[in-house]
């Protein structure tokens, strides 16, 4: 059994109730609300005659569902209006704080709350979406939970919890030029497998973390999912606390200094225990790329689709499937293979490092005939800060759509989707059938540059290639400024 | 459809036949397409659940067969389960019928969601799955009762299947406490006082 975790301790600290059977009452610090997940949970409410316990603690968004090339309301979809009206509703009926369309605070929850600093180090964080695991990388424990939940943590401000195990992913060496926190996760997910973390908390700790940024945090921690862990975290350091301050959510004045000093406290220290630990490399990871309909169907991008003999019999079957479901022959290369659809974007992947990245690969070049390829950022803040540096214009002269903030592709669930059998490179976090819109579209996961040299390619191509290269500029390259701070306080 | 009344207070079996959907990794986008999450209630997800697999095989998905409709226990292998943590998936299950999930593993919150309706989810090993799959295949019309306490699976012809229930879910079922809000909202003087030691909503004073 763990024990002098982070995890342990941010337990701990939340423990509210033993109850019943065994599980634990776990009081909830922050709860983000969107408007798939919530309808339901705030009529459950009602028919039980309970209000909202805490609504200082919950603060919404809309996201999943709004279109992102025109926002203006209502929107052309009658069924998406009437979520967001649901949601307007319930959350001007037991005040809770909505960050809604034009707010300049809207964006996909995950994006949000931690550039709003809302999300901070030894909190519990949960959320009616499975990518809750992001806000593990500001080290706070972070999980998804469903719609009966979302109920639970509306009346009682709390949730009944089993405690996880957890899993020390101890990665060495450093990330090489070309290789991102994308690839990162993808490889660990890859290694360990789409079950291995089921029953575990993820506690990733080592050089190659403690180099990430805190944007590359959320990236690798928001995939923790997908590798089967309910949460996954990073320890806090130097690193959360630059970025933390002066968020507008984030403490300030005295209680800044009180609030590092409690938050230096909670990493997992040398007398710490696990339940287990992997190690891995960072030199040794290549921009690696999905293959199949699984995020554990990875392989580098200069490796061919793996044969069946090269997998265990118990992954067999799947591949199987894969092969037939991608129309990818086992044994061919991933890089050359053609692409229809280019999306950057996501909670994976949608904040400003990750379009400075893609525009890095972008810039002087032109998406390839016959591709069509567009940039959803992943909030109001990100679009803002990425238009002031002119990404805007470098992704449009470079053949990009430019569009407005949502979750948008990733899940389809707003007008942007496949169609037919298109194939896409998206740097979202699932490859499942289907996931993309299309019940025959498909989909290969990879970084956002990695996205980025897709489009230009018009297949998957390697990006450190493109990086090496020379390109004939097009139009002024923008000047890289640093992250955007608020200073406004937080609204009520 | 016809489906019984969705589970209410202690869940101390379920009868009914079985249906099969073999393979690893099914993720709650299959169970349920998010195009159909466009909803204010989860009312009419029992006819779309499986939407996508059912059009592509035409008829022939397990939960369109002829033999399967009313079944009331689902037999499936790795991973039930995994991805997205919509609801809409085990309420699309329950609405189609489903009353118990049998299976080599469940995915997290899954598992959790289903506790919430009072859908039990029970593990056996690779071996056993199979068997039973292979058993429920050759004899579709089958009846079943699964005990919960006992985490035992009957078949009316005589034969017995040991099954696998952690005592936390296994308690929480019998006792109907897997409705767990009741017992959440009572705890308030408990929950305050851990409000009070938390330092974030405290300003991070150390007193």
């Amino acid at each position: 059994m763990s024990a002098g975790t982070l995890y342990d301790k941010v337990w701990e600290l939340h423990r509210v109730a033993d109850l019943p059977g065994g599980s634990t009452q776990l009081f909830i610090g922050l709860h983000l609300i969107h408007e798939v997940t919530s309808p339901q949970a705030f009529a459950a409410l009602r028919d039980l005659g309970l209000g909202v316990r805490h609504p200082e603690r919950s603060v919404a968004t809309v996201d999943h569902i709004v279109p992102t090339t025109s926002q203006a309301r209502p929107f052309a979809d009658s069924l998406a209006e009437a979520m967001l009206q649901s949601l307007e509703r319930n959350c001007a009926e037991h005040g809770i704080t909505l960050h809604g369309l034009g707010s300049g605070r809207q964006g996909i929850v995950h994006v949000i709350a931690p550039e709003l600093g809302l999300t901070q180090p030894g909190m519990t964080v949960a959320c009616g979406d499975s990518h809750t695991s992001t806000h593990g990388a500001f080290g706070a424990i972070a999980f998804g939970i469903g719609t009966s939940q979302v109920r639970d943590v509306l009346a009682s401000q709390s949730l009944s919890m089993n405690k996880l195990k957890v899993r020390r992913i101890w990665v060495d060496g450093q990330l090489q030029g070309g290789v991102y926190a994308k690839d990162l996760i993808l490889h660990i997910i890859r290694t360990l497998g789409v079950k291995g973390g089921v029953g575990f908390a993820y506690e990733f700790a080592g050089p190659a973390i403690e180099a990430l940024s805190m944007e590359e945090r959320m990236t690798l921690c928001n995939m923790a999912i997908e590798g089967g862990a309910r949460c996954g975290y990073v320890n806090p350091d130097a690193t959360t606390f630059a970025y933390l301050q002066g968020r507008p959510c984030a403490p300030a004045g005295e209680a800044w200094q009180r609030a590092v000093a409690w938050w230096s406290g909670l990493a997992s220290g040398p007398e710490a225990s696990f339940d287990d630990e992997v190690r891995f490399d960072a030199t040794a990871i290549a921009p690696t790329v999905t293959w199949g309909i699984t995020p554990g169907q990875g392989i580098g991008v200069d490796e061919a689709v793996p044969t069946p003999e090269q997998l265990d019999a118990d992954e067999r079957p799947i591949a199987a499937e894969a092969y037939r479901y991608m129309d990818l022959q086992p044994g061919i290369p991933i890089a050359g293979v053609p692409i229809d659809v280019c999306f950057i974007g996501s909670c994976t992947n949608g904040r400003l490092s990750d379009l400075r990245a893609a525009a890095a690969v972008a810039r002087g070049r032109h998406v390839a005939e016959g591709i069509r390829a567009f940039v959803v950022p992943g909030s109001e803040q990100v679009a803002r800060a990425a238009e002031a540096e002119g990404l805007d214009q470098l992704f449009r002269a470079a053949g990009f759509e430019w569009r407005e903030p949502g979750c948008s592709m990733c899940l389809a669930m707003n007008p942007d989707r496949l169609e037919g059998r298109q194939i896409s490179a998206s740097s979202s976090n699932r490859n499942f059938k289907g996931r993309q819109g299309s019940a025959s579209g498909r989909t290969l996961l990879m970084s956002p540059a990695m996205v980025a040299a897709a489009a230009v390619s018009g297949h998957v191509a390697d990006v450190r290639r493109l990086l090496a290269a020379p390109t004939s500029p097009v139009g002024t390259a923008p000047e890289v400024l640093s992250e955007p701070v608020l200073s406004a306080a937080c609204q009520p | 459809m016809n489906v019984p009344s969705f589970p209410i207070g202690p869940v101390r079996s379920v009868e009914g036949t079985a249906v099969v959907l073999s393979g690893d990794d099914i993720d709650t986008d299959r169970i349920i397409p998010a195009r159909f999450l466009k909803c204010v209630t989860f009312g009419g997800l029992g006819e779309q659940v499986f939407a996508d697999d059912r059009l592509e095989r035409g008829g022939a998905h397990p939960f369109d067969l002829p033999e399967h409709q009313g079944a009331r226990i689902l037999l499936v292998n790795r991973n039930f389960g995994c991805g997205s943590s919509r609801e809409h998936a085990p309420q699309a299950l329950m609405r189609w019928g489903i009353r118990a999930l049998l299976g080599e593993s469940f995915a997290e919150i899954f598992f959790g969601n289903c506790l919430a309706l009072g859908i039990p989810c029970l593990q056996a090993p690779h071996g056993r799955i199979k068997a039973l799959q292979s058993f429920v295949e050759a004899n579709p019309s089958t009846a079943f009762r699964l005990e919960v306490d006992a985490a035992r699976l009957h078949s009316g012809d005589g034969q017995a299947w040991p099954l696998d229930l952690a005592p936390g879910p296994r308690q929480m079922l019998l006792s109907g406490q897997w409705d767990a809000t009741g017992q959440l909202v009572s705890h308030d003087r408990e929950l305050l006082d851990t409000a009070a030691r938390l330092p974030y909503l405290n300003a991070f004073s150390t007193d």
